[in-house]
Formats: C-alpha cells, structure tokens, sequence
C-alpha cells in the first residue's frame, strides 16, 4: 500500500533468478519443516494441555481399557442398549471405518434397511412406524458412539425388563449419559458405551 | 443454529485476517518472514516478471511432485515405517502425487493402512501446507498484474509469508480440535477389551483396536488449507476426527476462512474496497442458495426407508451428533471451496442434495480454494466486462487496461478446458462398463463416475467414494485431469496479468464500465450461471435428477412392497 495507483506501466524486470538448485533447496526446506517440525510440535504441546484426549478419549473400568468414549462398540445382547449399524469392516472396527456409500436409489440400500427394521421390531415390539430413522441407518464413519433420544426410549421396556430395573431408573441413566452440542449446535445424542457401561455399574 | 454460526464466524474472522494477509503481502518481507528465508538459503530479494514468477513456480512444483512420488513408490525400504507398509503401485503413486501437489487430496488408495509414517507426514501433511501457499503466492502475483505492476512480486518470498501464516493458525486449531478430543500422540494404536465379546465368521472377537496418531496436526491443515484429505478413510465423519458439535463448528469455519480472507484481501490489495465486496456479495448468494438446497434435501427421508422407519431427515451415512442441518452444510461448503473433507456420506445424500455439491464444483469459485478460487472468479470478471463491453458497443477494459484478443483467448481456454476434460473423461469411462467400477446402479452409476472428474478438476477432492478407484484407468486419467487443472487456470489468468501490466492504463472516466456496481455484480453471476448451466446441464439431468425423478414416482419408492 506503498504506491499509488500507477499510470505508466513499470520497466519490466529481467534480473537473473535464482535456478533449479534453488528451487530444490527452498522445496526440501519447506517438506521438512511443514512435515516433520510442524507436527512434532503441535502434537507434543497439544498431547501435554491434553493428556487424555490425545491419547483417544479412553474409557477404563478396574484399571482395565474397556473402549474410547468417541468410537461405538457392538452390543447384541437384551441387557444392553444397541447402537446403529456400522459399515465397518464386520461392525464398529476402526481399522476399517467406513459408511455404507449406498445411495437411496440403491436396492441393497432398502433390503438392508428392511431386515434391520424387522428385527428392531421384533426386539422392541413397536411398528416400524416408530423406528427413529437412525437406528436402521448405517453412520458416516461406521463408528457413530450416539443415537438419538428417541432410538434410546424405544429400547427403555425392554433393558428395564430384562434387567430388573424401573424404567425411571433406566431413563435417569439415558440422561446422565446424554452428550449435547454447546450453543445449541448439532443434535444431542447418547452414548451407548457409557450408558451401558452405567447400567452394568447399577446393578 | 450450526448454519449461522458458522458464516458468522467465519465472516467476523476473515475480515481483520483479511486486513492482515493485504498488509502481509504489500508490506516488505518482515524480519520474522526473512529469517524463514534465510533458513531456507534461498535469494529472494530480486522481484520477478511473470514469466520468471510462472517459472518458479511449475518449478518447485514440479521438484516436489516428483520427491513425493518417489516417496510413496519406495517408502517400503525407506524410514520411520514400524508397520512394515510397502511401496505404493506405481499409477496409485501417481495418482496420489498428482492429487496432492494440485491441494486436491483425492485419495484412490484404501484407508490409513497404505502410507508409512514418512509419507504421511512428509509426502501429504508438508504439501497440505505448501500447495495452499502456493496459491495464495499465484493470487497476489495475478493481483499485482492487474495493479499495473510488471514485476508480480518473488514467488519464494510470497510463499514463505503465505507458509508463516498457515503454520500458526493451524497450531492454534490443533489445540482446540485436541480440547475437544481429537487424537495428538506419535503412540501407537490402543487396543481395548470389549464389554460384550462379539463372533465374526466363527471367530470369538473381544478387543478392539483404536488408532490414534499426530491427527490434529494433521486435520487442522486440512481445514485450513482447503485440503480436504483426512487422517482416517472416512475423514471427519469419524468421531476420532470430528468428535463433537463444537469441533464440527471449528472445522466447518476453518474450511470457509482462508477463502473468504482472501477476497477481502485482495479487494484492499486492489485499493478497490467495493470491488471486493461487489465478488463477496455474488459469492455469497451463490453460497446461500446452495447451501440450503443441500439442506432443504437432506432434511427429507431417504426413500430407502420409507414405509420401514418414522419419517425423518436422510440418517444413512450421517452421524447423529451433527444431524442433517450440519451436515448437509459442510457437504455444501466443502465443495464451493475445493476443500472436499467430509462429515457424512455424499453417496448417500438425497438426489437433489448431491447434485448441490456438484454444482459447487462445477463453479468452483464460491469463495474457492486458497488463491485459486479468486483467480479462477477473476476469469470469470474478465469475461463479463468483454460481454459487457460487446454489448454497450465499447472497448472492454478492466482497471483501465484495455482486454484483446490476446487475454480473451487465454480466458475462454481456461473456461473451455473445464468441460472438455470432465464431461470427455466422463464419457469415455461410461461407454466402457468394464472400467467403470461404480457400485450403485443406474442413474446414480453415471453420477459417481462424473463425480469424480468434476472432483479432479475442481481440485475438490471429495467423493462419492463407493466408486472402485483405485485401478490404473482412474487413476491415470484423473492424474491427467489433476494436474492441467491446477497449472493450466494458474498460468493463464498470470499470464493475463503480466499482458495487461505492460498496457498504458486510461485514467477512469464516467464513460468507463465501472466493476464495483450492483448492475455488474448481478452480470457476472447471470454469466457464470448461465455458462456452467449450458456446460453441464445434460450430464445433470440424466444423473441427480434422473434419480430423483425415478424416486419420487411411487412405483419405485418401494412403498407398495
């Protein structure tokens, strides 16, 4: 913002620029210093003000790891809250994170989706028709650790059956273990992993 | 909520960013800025014409394309690589290559298992730093044209100030992406007992493996440098990437900020404020607009479902912390900027709501990637004031230099070469079924496939990722479609500037076709809708809109099963 709007046009500049010897050296300063230097740092100063998320938000129960609070686990037993499904390798593996990529328009789409919705119902004993959308949909990542509030409170009955436990009991639980958005952003959801790591801890 | 908030901020944020990238760039090299030099060894003291500039750039380009290449081809015998991963196949090399030197970060090889640390960090986190500073450098040099000065500045010196920006900003949003639970360890992955031991084919399965990593490092470039490339296959739809609504929030504004920065930027770099928020203005209406068509779209049921599940917004391939609202937007602006990291499944969005990121693609300058998104909204300008200037019987000029023959000729090639390389490419894949390799059928098939050049051309890097890809014939062609994209629409519109930089420059008069009005404003956008609609228009009617046309008639909507 030194000059002011220029009438004539400047001499053009045809000074010797520095070669490909230099290009080269200016490129491989900038691989190092952007790959190695820059993430050494960060890590190491993010991993020291935050110890615990760094090292993958770890669950433990008796000292023992028992999963991370960001990664779902599969339930399929009647004493437990179950999550969505998960493209996932063979269901909820990280080392093989995947969404389903199948399009609405996709016939295996719909079959998959029926039998899940079958068997919600048949677990649950509600109509389809109040299946929340989540609960028979395969998550992004594979990996989704929520469901809705409502995939939560059609699963109530049976979990406060099977375990003998009121349903009030069971829904203070579902509220302890509800995570929200600041600010109002996104949409709240519960942990399935630590809501039943709490309902084994009730009992 | 997450909508407004995330324009919001990225808008209160881009401004004073803006302020300082303009003073950054005009000021001489500060001392912090030429200490990074001298540790570079390099003499960049002597400015350069835009042929030397052009050269310096395809030059180090071209050195670093060929070192990552390398890289990935011999990374099996090479250091820091604990788990043994061999070489990369030569054309996924290629490919890989050719996707990150162009800031695509269009991943063909599958998941996190195919890079050694060596070529994580060096081979993709390094150029996700240097390729958004090499296009912040070609903005400034085209802009410095367009001032009328024929020296466009030194490229070394340009992009070291552009590098010593990204660096800080990206260790600042590390550490809150790590407050909110994004993995910083160089350990390695942790493996958990499971609560309930699970059998898979026959097999008792009682642990899970955790990967973690330096990821935050990593993510937070990716957001802020318009890369879009991720730590783990799924990108930020995996909770370890993208754990909570608020780090969503971080992410979504980081993808927009550079961007938005810039065109603020360089309307005070131009010394024509209202130029620059006549081009914040078009690029905000388009934003909008699409924006909630994506969201309007995702908020309906997914056909699949209906008649299964209560009726609600579109779930499959999104997750439920973000909901759809939050989700269809970063699929809506991951696209306008040629960013293409992910929070949920664009295979799976509702016809209509994967057509939006499409379209953004397509235009690839609403807001645009770091540099070459205004470069490429530039082109456009140029090309309104000729129609414009056609029309009104007068002598087109911009900035009071006269536009010929000359600078037209390289403009409409820039713009040409869009549609010849995406739809040709397209069509030459669909007509040979047994190379096509995508997994859905019908009308969807045919949007994968055009998906994914449009990706490559817009230097977007997102996809509809159930495509097979990863064969010599994807991989090849998009390397081709990669690289002429991102070299070809840098070097024309400088050699434009440089061109117009040596013209005697007509003091402005009332006679002169002004470019900061809203009558242009509303000009430039009927031209660049009005092009890529008769560019593209076929090949979207008979993908996204097929398909929402087929879904939306009962017979097909299953409801009757």
């Amino acid at each position: 913002m030194t000059t002011s709007d220029q009438i004539q046009p400047t001499e053009t500049s045809n000074l010797p620029q520095p070669g490909p010897l230099s290009w080269l050296r200016f490129s491989l300063f900038w691989l190092v210093a952007c790959g190695l230097a820059y993430p050494v740092v960060t890590t190491f100063t993010a991993g020291t003000l935050f110890p615990a998320q760094a090292n993958g938000s770890l669950i433990t129960r008796g000292g023992a790891v028992v999963g991370s609070g960001l990664v779902a686990q599969t339930f399929t037993g009647d004493q437990y809250f179950i999550g969505r499904p998960s493209a996932a390798g063979a269901g909820n593996d990280p080392t093989n994170a995947s969404g389903s990529n199948l399009a609405p328009s996709n016939p295996a789409l719909r079959e998959r989706v029926a039998a899940t919705s079958a068997e919600i119902a048949a677990r649950e004993g509600v109509p389809a028709s109040q299946i929340p959308a989540d609960l028979v949909t395969a998550s992004g990542g594979g990996l989704d650790p929520h469901i809705s509030l409502a995939g939560a409170a059609i699963q109530v009955a049976r979990v406060a059956r099977v375990r003998g436990l009121s349903a009030n009991r069971v829904r203070e639980l579902i509220a302890a273990n509800t995570q929200s958005g600041v600010l109002g952003l996104g949409q709240p959801g519960v942990n399935v992993l630590r809501l039943n790591l709490a309902l084994d801890a009730a009992q | 909520m997450d909508i407004f908030l995330t324009y919001a901020l990225a808008f209160a944020l881009a401004l004073p960013l803006g302020i300082l990238i303009a003073r950054l760039f005009s000021a001489p090299a500060s001392r912090f800025t030429s200490g990074l030099l001298r540790l570079t060894g390099v003499d960049a003291t002597r400015p350069m014409n835009w042929r030397q500039y052009g050269a310096a750039l395809l030059g180090t380009n071209v050195l670093i394309g060929v070192a990552a290449f390398l890289l990935y081809s011999l990374q099996g015998g090479l250091p820091l690589n604990p788990d043994g991963i061999p070489n990369l196949r030569w054309d996924t090399a290629l490919h890989t290559a050719a996707s990150f030197i162009t800031n695509t970060n269009q991943q063909h090889y599958s998941g996190q298992n195919s890079l050694s640390y060596l070529s994580q960090l060096v081979g993709i986190t390094a150029l996700q730093f240097i390729t958004p500073a090499v296009g912040m450098a070609a903005l400034f040099a085209v802009l410095r044209g367009l001032r009328g000065e024929t020296n466009v500045g030194n490229y070394f010196l340009d992009v070291t100030r552009a590098i010593g920006l990204l660096i800080p900003a990206s260790f600042v949003l590390a550490l809150l992406l790590t407050s909110q639970g994004v993995p910083s360890t160089f350990s390695g992955a942790k493996t958990a007992t499971l609560i309930e031991a699970q059998t898979v084919e026959g097999q008792a399965v009682t642990t899970q493996t955790i990967p973690v990593g330096p990821v935050a490092a990593m993510v937070a470039i990716k957001q802020l440098g318009t890369n879009g490339g991720g730590w783990y296959g799924p990108n930020s739809a995996v909770p370890l990437e993208n754990p909570t609504p608020l780090s969503n929030l971080f992410q979504s504004v980081s993808i927009i900020l550079f961007p938005v920065a810039l065109v603020c930027a360089a309307g005070l770099f131009l010394r024509r404020r209202r130029f620059g928020v006549a081009l914040i203005a078009v690029m905000s209406v388009m934003s909008a607009a699409l924006t909630l068509g994506a969201v309007l779209s995702e908020r309906q049921p997914n056909a699949a479902l209906s008649g299964l599940a209560a009726a609600s917004g579109n779930m499959e391939g999104k997750e439920v912390r973000f909901g759809t609202d939050a989700t269809a937007l970063w699929g809506a602006i991951t696209t306008q900027t040629s960013n293409g990291s992910v929070n949920g499944m664009l295979d799976s969005f509702n016809p209509l709501g994967g057509l939006v990121p499409q379209l953004g693609m397509f235009l690839n300058d609403v807001y645009g990637g770091i540099g070459v998104g205004l470069i490429n909204m530039l082109v456009f300008v140029i090309l309104t004031v000729f129609i414009a200037g056609l029309m009104v019987g007068r002598t087109p000029e911009l900035f009071g230099r006269k536009i010929e023959t000359r600078e037209i000729k390289i403009a409409s090639l820039v713009i040409l070469l869009q549609p010849l390389l995406v739809l040709g490419f397209t069509a030459a894949t669909v007509a040979l079924p047994s190379i096509t390799a995508n997994s859905n059928p019908g009308f969807h098939g045919l949007s994968q496939v055009l998906y994914e050049y449009n990706s490559a051309y817009a230097n977007n890097g997102s996809g509809f990722e159930g495509l097979g890809d990863n064969t010599p014939w994807w991989n090849v062609t998009c390397a081709v479609v990669l690289i002429l994209a991102r070299f070809l629409p840098i070097l024309g519109p400088l050699a434009i500037a440089g061109y117009l930089a040596q013209k005697k420059a007509a003091p402005e008069t009332s006679g002169t076709l002004r470019v900061d009005t809203p009558v242009f404003a509303g000009m430039l956008l009927s031209v660049m809708l009005l092009l890529q609609l008769l560019n593209f228009a076929p090949a979207l009617v008979l993908g996204p809109v097929a398909e929402q046309l087929t879904l939306s008639s009962p017979v097909n909507t299953g409801a009757t099963k």
